[in-house]
Formats: C-alpha cells, structure tokens, sequence
C-alpha cells in the first residue's frame, strides 16, 4: 500500500503535463477531456483502495518518504503521511474532482482551448491531494501555491470582465495569505531547524512554546491560512471569486479548496503541530462564530444565485472551524473530556465532507441553470421546476441538504454540532447555530421561491433540460448527499472517527523520531555521517 | 549588527504590504505583490546565515564533514528557490491579467474598477 | 513588433547562441556549482529573448518559437521529471536515485541529478519565452483595442 500513496499525487501531474503535450498533436486532441476524467477516477479508485486496506486497523499511518531517506535517523527527508484525517481529506477531494470532471466535459464546450482547463484543473487536483498528504511544512506550502495558482487561472478562464476583475482580486489577497504562511515556516524553521512536522511538533516544547517567536510564528499561520479558508476579516475575495468562475471550478473552490487549503490545514497545525491550547482554540471559535453569522446575514440579502452560495460557504466553514475550536478548547480544559471533544470532531469532519457534497452540487445545479437560461440573478428565472425536472430535483435536494431537513446529511451534521456544543457547555454558541440554521433555511426557501416555482420571465420561457452528462454529475452527488446521511453511523467507526482521533491526540499523532539537538546543524551533520 | 538586518527585511515586508494596500494603480499594485514576496524570501535565506560561514559547495579535496562544520545552511537557500519561482508564476499571471483588465475597462485604477459589488 | 537594424541583428544572431551554450553550461553543472535548471532556464530564455527583440516578433521568429513549440517542450519537460519520480518506483521507492553515482566532481555523478536538471531547464526555459511572447506580442493589440487609449507611437529603433 505504501506505493500507492505518491500515485494519488502523480497520475493527475503526470496527466496534466500528458494533455499540454497532446493538445498540439493533431488528431489526439479530442481525448484531452477523456485523459483528464480516467486520471480522476484512477485517483478515486486509489483512495478508495487506500481506505479499505485501513479498515482493519482503522488508526494506523502509512508514512512514505521520497527517495528511500527514512534510514538516515534523522527526519530530513520528504515524507509523505496518510493517516486517518488524509484518508478522510483524500475521498472527499477525489470524488467532488471526479463528479466535477464529468461536469465539465459537457460545461466546457462552449470555451475556447478546453485543453487548457483540463490540464490546470488536474494540476490543481494533484496539489490539492498532495497537501493533504504532505508530511512537512514546505511542502504543504508549495502544493498550497500549485493549487491557488491554478485556481487564479481557473477563475478568469472565461475572459469576461468580471470573471479578470475577480481574479484580479483573489490574487492580490491569495498572494498576502501565501506570503503569510511562509513567513509562519520561516520562524517555526529557525527555532527549530527541522521542517518535518513531527520533528516541529515534538521539539517547540523544548524551545518554549509560550514564547514571544512562537506566537508569531503561530499567528502568521493563522492570518495566511484563515484568509485561505475564507474565515469573517479575510473573507473579501470569495463573493467576488466563486459566483465569477465557471460553474464547474466555483464547485471545485468552494467544495474543495477553502477545505483543503484553509481548514484541513488549520487543523493540522493547530492540533498536530502546535499542540492544542486555549487561546489557539479560542481564537477558532470566535472566527468560526464570527464567519458563521456575518456570512449567513450578508447571504439572505443577494438576488444573484451564485453569489448568495458563496456567502453560505463562508457561513458554513463557520460551522466546521467553530467545531474544531470548540474540541480544542475541550481538550485543553483542566479537566479534558474526550468523548465531547471526540463528539464535536466528528460533528465538524462530517459537515465538512457533506458541505462538499451539497454545495457542489448546488454550484453545478446553478451553473446547469445558468446555461439554460443565461442569467444568475434569481428574479430572472422562475418555473424552472417544469421545464428542468432533473437539475431541478436535484437543486431541491441540495437545498434541503444544506439547509438542515432530515434525512438528508445536513442535517445530522448540524445536529451533532449543535448537541456537542451543548455538551461543552457553550450554549450561547448552540443557540447562534440554530438561528443561523433558520437564516440558512429561509434563504434556500427564498432561492426555491424564485427559481424553481413561480411563473417564469424572460429567457427562462425557453429553458431545456440541461445535457446528459451533466445531469448525471448532480445525480451523482445527490446520491452522495442521501447515502452520507442515511449511512452516518458506519461512516462514522471507519472514516470520520479515525480521523478525530489523529487530531485528539495532539502532538502525540504524528511519529517523531526524537533528536536530541535543537539547532540546524544537526540535520546537516548526521547527513554527512559525522553525528555525535 | 545581527538584528538590525532582521528589523530590515521586516520594513521591506511592510513596504511591500503598504504598495498592496494604499495604491490605487493595477501595476503598483503588482509591484507590492514582488516586493512582499522578496522580502519573505529575504528572511528565509537570512534564517540560514552562520558567521564566518562558507558557501555550501564541496571544494575539491574537501571532505563533506570539514565543509559541513563551516558552511551556512543549505535548506533555506534550496527553498527560496522554489519560493522565487512561486513569485515568478504569480507575477507573470497578475501582469497577464492586468493587461486584459486594461482591454476589458480601459483603465489601471482600481476604483472604476469595480463591476462587482455587495 | 518591427525588429532591429541589420547589424544588429547579425550580430545577435552569433552572441545569443553563446549565451544559449552558457546556459546549458550552467543547467548541466547543477550538481557541481551554483545552478541547475531554474538558473540555467532563465539564461537560455535570455539567448531567446535577444533572438525575438532583434528579428521581430512576426515572420521567422514566430514560426521558429511559436506558441505550439513553447507549450509541446513545457510539457516534455515536466513529463520527464514525472517520469524520473516515477521510474524510481522500479528501484524501490518513489523518487529514488536508480542511476549510478560515479565519484564526486565528476560531471556524470548524482545519478538523477543530471536528467533532473536538465528537464526542468527544459521546461523553465520553455515556460519562460511562452510567458514572454503572450505578454509582449499579444500586449500591444491588446492595449491598443481598447477604445479610450491613445494611439500608439510610430517606434523607430534606428539612432
């Protein structure tokens, strides 16, 4: 099983770089999009399998390091790790990217150069995977690059002014994060002159980590990678990015990339690398509770469709962050319960996977609507529920899945989150979840209003069904949408328990092997063989 | 003299962030955007400094363990590297799309810049 | 974009191949000295570079380093460093240097050291003059389209 680990990031490089070169040979050209869809599924079929062959011994950590360097005693290699919450993180990428792809197949005829937008979507596919996997710091920031770039890319690949103007802007803002994140690598390296995580996690003890270089270093991290999750004071450039995308990369941005890049690692920092601790989880909670009311507010007020999903994004990664904070919070108690904080992990883990399930395919139903009846803004549209049953069907699905109706998987989510914050003993922070549960309703209940029934205007008289493969993306994720739901309690014992678990351990998760010096010169000096 | 570079390479990443923030024209901008990553770059290679080191490449004649008591941090310079071209593809992409900006609104300013709102 | 008097371009037709060759010194000597593929890609880029301001950007230029060519070598060469990582799992791992290792200081020792370089200054190189040849040639019609900007000014680069 360890091979398979580094082909999850491989296959979709490899892929990308394979179209660049095919695309300018004549007569090949038109299997560009064929290449691209067997790269993603090839990636999910090897998550699943990654998955399953960790369903005996749900806690265990395959660890691959580049070039065979793990001999050498001291961790200066490239490791690749995939515990539980990358094996969570690696199934949730891979199928939105797969059903996405699909999309995309039929969305992007009417684009010129489509091979453009397969190659970068596989590049920004295989960086996505590779962050979660990546075992130390620089390599999780590069990957991070790799993905945003690509999305900069993506995002205005239409060529409309709007579509460069919000590209515009989520680079300059994607640009300050990423330099922040690197500046948080910079001074966790020089206190400690490792790079690997768990030499990181298991030597900041040592050199203090109440001091005044940590808690730079540590709010660097967090300012870069907030901004990346799109979290209240940083959350400027997602209502201009995601609506002016293509539908098919606002699904992929919203649905995977604010996870993978913001809150996956959030997390891993914050748990695995910084060990967990009041302040770093009372900061969460208050950006978590922060994003989750301001975004959902702002959100009830927009008439463009696309626009009014990118404020529920923010508002739902609220959810998730203030989850995650409030675990940490728990954890780090006088008196630590680990069921509560257990509890509240895998309230927020499971509404993350499921908000990449609903909110992917309410972009590719608005997109499918967007196409059909050449508008976004949802007094223009009307009726829709006649003349597009399939995309219709499904829009209805997603909505009610996000907006917290059982059986669908919004719902067990939300009440999870809303039980285990309870059981903390925050019921202030429970009853704002309810009432922006409420605010998520009647803005779902505004957008069915609008676009579904009533009678319809303009454009929307001549609406069709949206093409096949298209409507076979949304099927697609609306199953994924009922069976999370319905199948909560096995997903739990094999995907997202051994997930929260890797994060309830603290610094303790990742393997360190302990060196006894703190300064860069001992890497260096093992690696010439001469170590004391 | 040690931390005075330190303080230094920080006035630069405020520089750079001040052009981001205060400028209204697209290229001063972009120009911000060079100047923040250089300046981050600055500090990670000024992280591997060591007094009176050497630079890290083996003479002829030199053993490896000789040349690791003396040299300065290799790690650092190998990341900017990376980081450098990073900077790179991101500044070839702002100016790429301030130039279709320019055909699509006619004008490096910001503030008409601004189709999207709410 | 109009190119430069003859001399001028007789004489950058014979310097830029030095700097080509000097560039390709410097990808090839990676493992040794300063260098290796991204500073060897750039200097190759400017041997290209002086080629397309000295000819002009239409005609000959074009059709020698157009933007199909630019795209085919980009992706050959991450192709290959793709390859490279994964030809490393025949010899037991991901990445892993499968080449023999002469002796130090020797140009043909590192093992995947050498093809490693050279692939990426392959693609720098190539990635480099694409980003240059959209930018400056398809900048000035762009510019120059757009309905409230001055016409542009007849250049003359004879002194």
């Amino acid at each position: 099983m360890k091979e398979l680990v580094p082909l999850l990031v491989g296959i979709p490089l490899g892929a990308a770089f394979l179209i660049t070169i095919l695309a300018h040979v004549r007569g090949i050209s038109r299997l560009t999009g064929l290449i691209a869809t067997l790269a993603v599924a090839a990636n999910v079929a090897v998550s699943i399998a990654l998955w399953v062959a960790a369903y005996n011994d749900p806690g265990q950590s395959v660890s691959v390091w580049a070039g065979n360097w793990d001999g050498l005693g001291v961790p200066i290699g490239i490791e690749m790790v995939c515990d539980g919450l990358a094996r969570l993180m690696v199934i949730t990428i891979n199928i939105i990217a797969f059903v996405v792809i699909i999309f995309a197949a039929s969305y992007m005829l009417r684009f010129t150069k489509v091979w453009l937008f397969y190659s970068l979507f596989l590049l920004m596919t295989g960086a996505l995977n590779g962050v979660v996997l990546a075992g130390d710091l620089f390599n999780m920031f590069v990957f991070i690059e790799v993905a945003t770039i690509a999305s900069y890319g993506l995002v205005g690949f239409g060529c409309e002014a709007e579509e460069l103007e919000a590209a515009f802007k989520y680079l300059v803002l994607g640009t300050i994060g990423s330099c922040f994140i690197l500046l948080g690598v910079t001074i966790l390296y020089s206190l400690t002159g490792h790079l690997n995580m768990a030499m990181v996690a298991s030597l900041l003890p040592k050199v203090g980590s109440q001091g005044p270089a940590v808690l730079l270093a540590a709010a660097a991290l967090l300012g870069g990678l907030s901004l990346k999750a799109a979290m209240v004071p940083f959350h400027a450039w997602l209502p201009d990015a995601h609506p002016s995308a293509p539908a098919p990369i606002s699904a992929m941005l919203s649905g995977v990339l604010i996870k993978a890049c913001g809150v996956y690692c959030l997390a891993r920092l914050m748990f695995n690398v910084f060990g967990t601790s009041g302040e770093y989880a009372m900061i969460l909670i208050v950006l978590g509770a922060a994003s989750m009311v301001i975004g959902v507010f702002l959100a009830v007020g927009q008439w463009d469709f696309k626009r009014l999903l990118a404020y529920h994004s923010i508002s739902q990664m609220g959810y998730v962050v203030l989850a995650i904070g409030v675990a940490g919070e728990v954890i780090s108690r006088a008196e630590p319960d680990q069921a509560i904080a257990a509890l509240c992990l895998f309230g927020g883990l499971f509404h993350m996977f499921n908000h990449a399930a609903f909110k992917s395919l309410l972009f590719l139903s608005s997109g499918s609507i967007e196409q059909q009846t050449g508008t976004r803004r949802l007094k223009e549209m009307g009726g829709l529920a006649r003349r597009m049953p399939v995309t219709s069907f499904c829009c209805r699905i997603g909505a009610l899945s996000i907006a917290g109706v059982p059986p669908f998987n919004g719902f067990f989510s939300k009440l999870i989150i809303i039980v285990a914050l309870v059981l903390a003993g925050h019921p202030f922070l429970a009853a704002l979840a309810v009432l922006v549960a409420l605010m998520t309703l009647l803005s779902f209940i505004k957008v069915q209003r609008y676009a579904l029934e009533g009678e319809p205007v303009g454009k929307a008289v001549a609406a069709r069904e949206a093409p096949a493969l298209m409507g076979l993306a949304m099927l697609l994720l609306a199953v994924v949408c009922i069976v999370a739901g319905l199948a909560m309690v096995p997903l739990r014992e094999y995907l997202f328990g051994p997930a929260g678990e890797v994060l309830l351990k603290g610094s303790g998760a990742l393997k360190a092997k302990l060196s006894t010096g703190v300064s860069w010169q001992e890497p260096l000096m093992w690696f010439v063989g001469a170590a004391p | 003299m040690g931390t005075v570079i330190y303080i230094l390479a920080f006035a630069l990443l405020l520089f750079g962030i001040y052009a981001l923030v205060a400028k209204k024209n697209i290229v001063r901008i972009i120009l911000g955007i060079c100047i923040l990553g250089y300046a981050v770059n600055l500090l990670l290679v000024l992280v591997g400094y060591r007094r009176d080191g050497v630079a890290p490449i083996l003479a002829q004649g030199q053993s490896s363990v000789e040349l690791a008591k003396q040299a300065v941090d290799p790690l650092p310079q190998a990341m900017v590297l990376t980081s450098i071209v990073i900077g790179l593809s991101t500044t070839a992409l702002a100016v790429a799309l301030a130039i279709r900006l320019y055909e699509k609104y006619g004008t490096f300013d910001m503030n008409d810049i601004r189709n999207l709102r709410g | 974009m109009k190119g430069m008097t003859p001399i001028v371009r007789n004489i950058t037709a014979i310097v830029s191949c030095f700097v080509m060759l000097y560039g390709v010194y410097v990808v090839c000597t990676g493992h040794l000295a300063p260098g290796g593929g991204f500073a060897g890609g750039v200097i190759i880029m400017g041997g290209l570079v002086m080629l397309v301001l000295a000819f002009g950007g239409g005609g000959k230029a074009k059709e020698l380093i157009g933007e199909h060519r630019c795209h085919v070598f980009d992706g050959l060469g991450a192709l290959v460093f793709a390859l490279i990582a994964i030809f490393g799992f025949f010899a037991g791992g991901f990445f892993v240097n499968f080449l023999p290792k002469g002796q130090v200081h020797k140009l043909f020792s590192g093992g995947t050291i050498l093809p490693a370089n050279i692939a990426i200054g392959l693609k720098v190189s190539a990635g480099l003059i694409g980003i240059f040849l959209a930018l400056v040639l398809g900048c000035r019609e762009a510019l120059f389209r757009s309905c409230s900007a001055p016409k542009p000014p007849v250049e003359d680069f004879r002194e």
